[in-house]
C-alpha cells in the first residue's frame, strides 16, 4: 500500500470523501425510518440492513478490506463463523428449552 | 530487541503483511468476539423479556445521531491522516490526526451529557435490563474510544518523532492505529440502531 | 565459535538487571518467568486440594498443626468451615486451570520453544509479550489477595455459575478482576503467537515442516484469541451485576435466604452458562493440545522414527480447534435443554472425539517398530498415552444427553477431566521439563531422581482418580463438604475417600524429588552438549543456553521435522537445517 503513487492516493482520498457522504446519508435514512414506527420485525430487518451496508463501507474502504490479503480474509471468515455460532446457538437454545427457565421476566 | 525481528517495516512475501498488521487484525478478531458476546447477551435479554422498551422512548436519538456523524467524520480524518503521510505531507497528517482526536473528545462529551441526563432522571443501570445493557455496551465502547484517544495522542505527540527516523514504520503505525479506530466506529454503527432505534 | 559471537552481542546490548530479569522482552526469559510462576501456582493449587482432601477423608475432624495456622475464620480449632471448603474448591479449579497449566503450557513452553523451533530470533512483539506476562502476574496476585479479604476468596466454583456468584462475597469481585487480567494476558499472548508463527518462520520452514508442537500452539492460540473474549464479556456483565446491581443473570422474583432480592430482574441465568462454556470448552483443548505437542516431540525423538502420520496429526488438530467452538452446550444438558438443540450438541461432541482418537492412534502407532529409548521424558510421555486414553474415553458418556444426566456433577466428571489434565497434561508438562531442561540450562537432570519422581506419581495419580469413577457411578455429587457422608447412597464408597486422600498426600511427597532435582541440576547437573537427545528440530541447533537472538546464524530449513533413521544415513537423525545431499 505504502508504495502506491501520488495519483492513486489522490484517487483514494476522493473515494474516502464519497464514502463519508454515503455514510452520513445512510445515518439520516436509518434515523428517519425509525420515526415511521414500522412493526418491530420489519424495523429490525431494515435497521440491521442499513447498519450492515454502513459497516461494510467502513470495513471495505476505511479499513481497505476490499484490497486486503487472503490471510486476513481467512482470519475474519473464521471469526465471523464463530461470531454467528455465539449469537445463534444460545438463541436456538432459548427457543428449544423444556423448562422455561430462560423465559422468566 | 527489534533489531532481530524481520517484517516490521516490509511485508513478508508469502503473506503480504507486515507483523503489526497481522497482529491488529487478530486483535480485532478477538474484539469482534468480545462485542459478539455482548450482542448475544442483548439478544437473549430481549427475546426473554415480556416487555422491551423502544430505544427512542428512553434515549436521546438526536444526540446519538450527532455522535454517529462525529465518529464517522473522525474515521474519515483518520484515514486522511494516513493518506497524507503517504503523500509525504506531515503537516496535513498532523491536522487530520488532531481532528480525529478532537472528534473523539466531542463524542465523549456528548456521551457524558447523555449519561448525566439519564442519571438526572433516575435512570440507572439497575433500573431495567434495557438500561443495564445500554450502559454496559456504550460504556465498553466509550472505553475503546478512550483507548483510541491515547493511541492517537501518542502518535500525534511523542510517537511522531519516528517519522524522521523510520518513516515507513511510522506510516505502518498510523495504518494500524487507523484500523483500530475504524473498528471502534464500526461497533458504534451497529450499537446505534440496536440500542436507540429498535 | 558460538560463545565468541554471543559475547559480541552482549557487549552491544548490555541490558540493565531490570530489563534482563524483570521487565524482560526476550522470549526465553519471559518463558522462564511464566514457567516459574506457573509451577508455583500449580504447587499452591495442589496444596489447596490437599487441605480439602483432609476434610473429605476425615469430615469434621480437626486438622493437626496446619489447621491452627489457617486462622479461626477459616478453620476454628482446626475444623474446616464449609465456607472455607468452598473457597478452596473454587480457587483450586481457577488456579490450576488459568494460573497453572495454561501459563505453563502456553506461556512457558510456547514462549520458550516456539520461536526456537521455527527459527526466529524472538517473538514478533517482544514488548507485548512482556505486558502479557505482567498482566498474568497481576491477575495472579489479585486472586491470591482475595484469600485475605473479609469473606475470603471466591467460593462459587471455578465456573462461577450465576445467580450464586452474583450474590456471593467480595471474593467473587476479586475473582472477576483477576480473570479480566488473565484474559487480557492470554489475548495478548495469542496475538503474539499467531503472528510469530505466521510471519517469523525461517527460510524453508513451510507450514508442513513445522514441528507438531508449533502446530498445537498455533491452534491453541486461536482458541484463546476467539474463545476468551466472550468470557470477558460475561465477566463484565457479572461485574455490572455485582457493582452496579444490574440483573443480567438474575431472574425476577429471586429469593435469597427467605428475603426477596430488590432487583429489576428479567435476567437470564443460562446466559452466563452459555458465555462461560463458550470459553471453557475450547479451554479444555487449550489445556490438552500443547501437551499433545510436547508428547509428539518426545515420542518422535525417543522412538528414533518419524511419527506415523504427521499430516493426520496436523489436520486433526485443526479440526479439533474448529469443532471445539460448537460443542460447548454439552455441559448444559441438565438445564432443561430441548431435544433438537441437544441432538445438535451431542452430534458435534461425538464428531470432535474422532480427531482426538486419530491423534492418540498416531501416537500409539508411532511406537511400532521404533527403537525406544526409555529416558525420563519418554516415561512420562508413554504414561500420558493410556492416561489420556482413559480420560478421553470416559468422556464419551458425558457427551451424550441420556448418560450425562445421572453422571452430571458427580465424582465421575471429576475423575474424567482430571485423568486428562493431571496424569495427562501435567505428565506431558513434566516430560517437557525433563526434555528441554538441558537446552535451557546447559545441564542434564538426574535420572535416578527422575525415576523416583515418575513411578510413584503414576501409581498415586491412578489411586486418586480411579476410585472417583466408582464414587461417581454410585452417584456421589461433587463439591460436597463432607464427601457424601450425609447421603445413604454414598455410604458404600465413603471408605475410598481415605485412600484417595492418602494417595494425594503421598503424591505430594514424591514431587519433592522433582523440585530438588530441578534446583540441584541447575547447579550440579552433568554438563550437556547442544543436542543431548540427538534431536532433529531447530531448537537443538542453537548454542546452549540460547543467547539473546537465539541463533548464531538464522538457519535455513531443508526437511521435515521428524527425519529419524533415514535409510543409508550416517546418523539416525537428520536435523531440519541439514542440507539434503543428492
Amino acid at each position: 500500500m505504502s508504495g502506491s503513487n501520488v495519483q492513486e492516493i489522490k484517487k483514494e482520498i476522493r473515494v474516502y470523501i464519497t464514502v463519508l457522504i454515503s455514510l452520513a446519508v445512510l445515518t439520516c435514512v436509518t434515523v428517519s425510518v425509525s420515526y415511521l414506527h414500522l412493526p418491530i420485525p420489519q424495523a429490525i430487518v431494515l435497521a440491521l440492513l442499513i447498519a450492515i451496508i454502513k459497516g461494510s463501507l467502513v470495513a471495505c474502504y476505511f479499513m481497505h478490506l476490499i484490497s486486503e490479503r487472503r490471510l486476513v480474509y481467512l482470519v475474519l471468515l473464521v471469526t465471523v463463523f464463530f461470531f454467528f455460532g455465539l449469537l445463534l446457538l444460545p438463541f436456538f437454545n432459548f427457543h428449544d428449552d423444556l423448562t422455561g427457565t430462560i423465559r422468566v421476566s | 530487541m527489534s533489531e532481530f525481528i524481520p517484517y516490521i517495516v516490509e511485508e513478508r512475501e508469502e503473506t503480504g503483511l507486515y507483523n503489526a498488521k497481522m497482529g491488529i487484525w487478530l486483535f480485532l478478531a478477538s474484539e469482534v468476539m468480545l462485542f459478539g458476546g455482548l450482542f448475544s447477551s442483548y439478544v437473549m435479554m430481549r427475546v426473554g423479556a415480556l416487555h422491551w422498551p423502544h430505544g427512542s422512548s428512553i434515549l436521546n436519538v438526536p444526540l446519538a445521531t450527532l455522535n454517529t456523524l462525529v465518529l464517522i467524520v473522525s474515521s474519515v480524518t483518520m484515514v486522511l491522516a494516513w493518506a497524507s503521510l503517504r503523500l509525504n505531507d506531515f503537516k496535513k497528517f498532523r491536522l487530520n490526526l488532531g481532528l480525529t482526536i478532537l472528534c473523539a473528545f466531542i463524542f465523549l462529551i456528548v456521551k457524558y451529557f447523555e449519561y448525566t441526563a439519564k442519571f438526572h432522571h433516575h435512570l440507572f443501570p439497575k433500573t431495567s435490563t434495557f438500561l443495564a445493557i445500554y450502559f454496559t455496551m456504550t460504556g465498553l465502547h466509550a472505553i475503546h474510544v478512550i483507548g483510541g484517544i491515547i493511541v492517537n495522542a501518542y502518535n500525534f505527540g511523542p510517537g511522531s518523532k519516528m517519522w524522521k527516523t523510520q518513516p515507513h514504520r511510522f506510516i505502518n503505525r498510523i495504518e494500524v492505529s487507523g484500523l483500530y479506530w475504524h473498528f471502534v466506529d464500526l461497533v458504534w454503527i451497529f450499537l446505534f440502531p440496536v440500542l436507540y432505534l429498535l | 565459535m558460538s560463545s565468541e559471537h554471543s559475547q559480541g552481542h552482549d557487549e552491544h546490548h548490555q541490558l540493565s538487571w531490570w530489563r534482563t530479569y524483570v521487565f524482560a522482552t526476550d522470549h526465553k526469559m519471559i518463558g522462564l518467568q511464566y514457567g516459574i510462576t506457573a509451577l508455583f501456582f500449580l504447587l499452591f493449587g495442589f496444596c489447596l486440594m490437599m487441605l480439602m482432601r483432609w476434610q473429605l477423608a476425615y469430615p469434621g475432624q480437626p486438622l493437626p498443626v496446619i489447621g491452627k495456622w489457617l486462622g479461626s475464620a477459616n478453620m476454628p480449632d482446626g475444623v474446616m468451615l464449609p465456607e472455607f471448603y468452598n473457597q478452596l474448591g473454587a480457587m483450586h479449579g481457577t488456579i490450576m486451570v488459568f494460573m497453572g497449566i495454561v501459563p505453563l503450557a502456553v506461556g512457558a513452553f510456547g514462549n520458550y520453544i516456539v520461536p526456537l523451533q521455527i527459527g526466529a530470533a524472538d517473538m514478533a512483539f517482544p514488548r507485548i509479550n512482556m505486558v502479557s506476562y505482567w498482566a498474568f502476574f497481576v491477575g495472579g496476585v489479585v486472586m491470591l489477595t482475595s484469600f485475605f479479604i473479609p469473606g475470603g476468596a471466591a467460593s462459587s466454583g471455578w465456573t462461577s455459575y450465576t445467580p450464586l456468584a452474583d450474590i456471593a462475597t467480595t471474593g467473587q469481585t476479586f475473582w472477576i478482576i483477576g480473570m479480566v487480567c488473565l484474559i487480557t494476558s492470554s489475548l495478548l499472548g495469542a496475538v503474539n503467537f499467531i503472528t510469530t508463527i505466521i510471519q517469523l518462520r525461517t527460510k524453508g520452514m513451510t507450514f508442513m515442516r513445522l514441528p507438531f508442537f508449533v502446530w498445537a500452539q498455533f491452534v491453541t492460540a486461536f482458541l484463546l484469541l476467539l474463545a476468551f473474549p466472550p468470557l470477558e464479556a460475561a465477566a463484565i456483565l457479572q461485574l455490572m451485576d455485582r457493582i452496579a446491581h444490574t440483573s443480567f443473570f438474575l431472574p425476577s422474583g429471586l429469593v435469597v435466604s427467605g428475603q426477596p432480592l430488590e432487583i429489576s430482574g428479567g435476567g437470564s441465568v443460562l446466559l452466563w452458562q452459555h458465555l462461560f462454556w463458550f470459553l471453557a470448552h475450547p479451554e479444555v483443548y487449550v489445556l490438552i493440545l500443547p501437551a499433545m505437542g510436547v508428547i509428539a516431540e518426545i515420542l518422535a525423538n525417543n522412538t528414533r522414527r518419524p511419527l506415523s502420520g504427521y499430516k493426520s496429526l496436523v489436520y486433526s488438530v485443526l479440526f479439533i480447534g474448529f469443532m471445539s467452538f460448537i460443542v460447548w452446550a454439552h455441559h448444559m444438558y441438565l438445564t432443561g435443554m430441548g431435544t433438537t438443540i441437544s441432538a445438535f450438541f451431542q452430534a458435534t461432541t461425538m464428531i470432535i472425539s474422532i480427531p482426538s482418537v486419530i491423534i492418540l492412534t498416531v501416537f500409539f502407532l508411532s511406537l511400532w517398530g521404533g527403537s525406544i529409548r526409555f529416558t525420563i521424558p519418554m516415561l512420562f510421555a508413554l504414561a500420558f498415552l493410556p492416561m489420556f486414553g482413559i480420560g478421553g474415553l470416559t468422556g464419551l458418556p458425558l457427551g451424550l444427553n441420556i448418560t450425562d444426566i445421572p453422571l452430571h456433577d458427580t465424582y465421575y466428571v471429576i475423575a474424567h477431566f482430571h485423568y486428562i489434565v493431571a496424569p495427562g497434561t501435567i505428565f506431558a508438562l513434566f516430560a517437557g521439563i525433563y526434555f528441554w531442561f538441558p537446552k535451557i540450562t546447559g545441564r542434564r537432570m538426574n535420572d535416578v531422581l527422575g525415576h523416583i519422581h515418575f513411578w510413584p506419581s503414576l501409581i498415586c495419580m491412578n489411586l486418586i482418580f480411579m476410585p472417583m469413577f466408582i464414587q461417581g457411578l454410585a452417584g456421589v455429587s461433587r463439591r460436597l463438604y463432607d464427601g457424601g457422608a450425609e447421603y445413604a447412597h454414598a455410604q458404600g464408597t465413603l471408605h475410598l475417600n481415605v485412600l484417595i486422600s492418602w494417595s494425594a498426600w503421598i503424591l505430594a511427597i514424591f514431587q519433592l524429588p522433582f523440585i530438588f532435582n530441578l534446583i540441584w541440576s541447575l547447579f550440579k547437573g552433568p554438563k550437556s552438549n547442544d543436542n543431548p537427545w540427538e534431536s532433529t528440530t531447530l531448537e537443538w541447533a542453537t548454542p546452549t543456553p540460547p543467547p539473546h537472538g537465539n541463533f548464531v546464524k538464522i538457519p535455513e530449513v531443508f526437511r521435515g521435522p521428524y527425519e529419524y533413521s533415514l535409510p543409508g544415513a550416517k546418523t539416525d537423525f537428520a536435523p531440519q537445517c541439514q542440507q539434503i545431499v543428492t
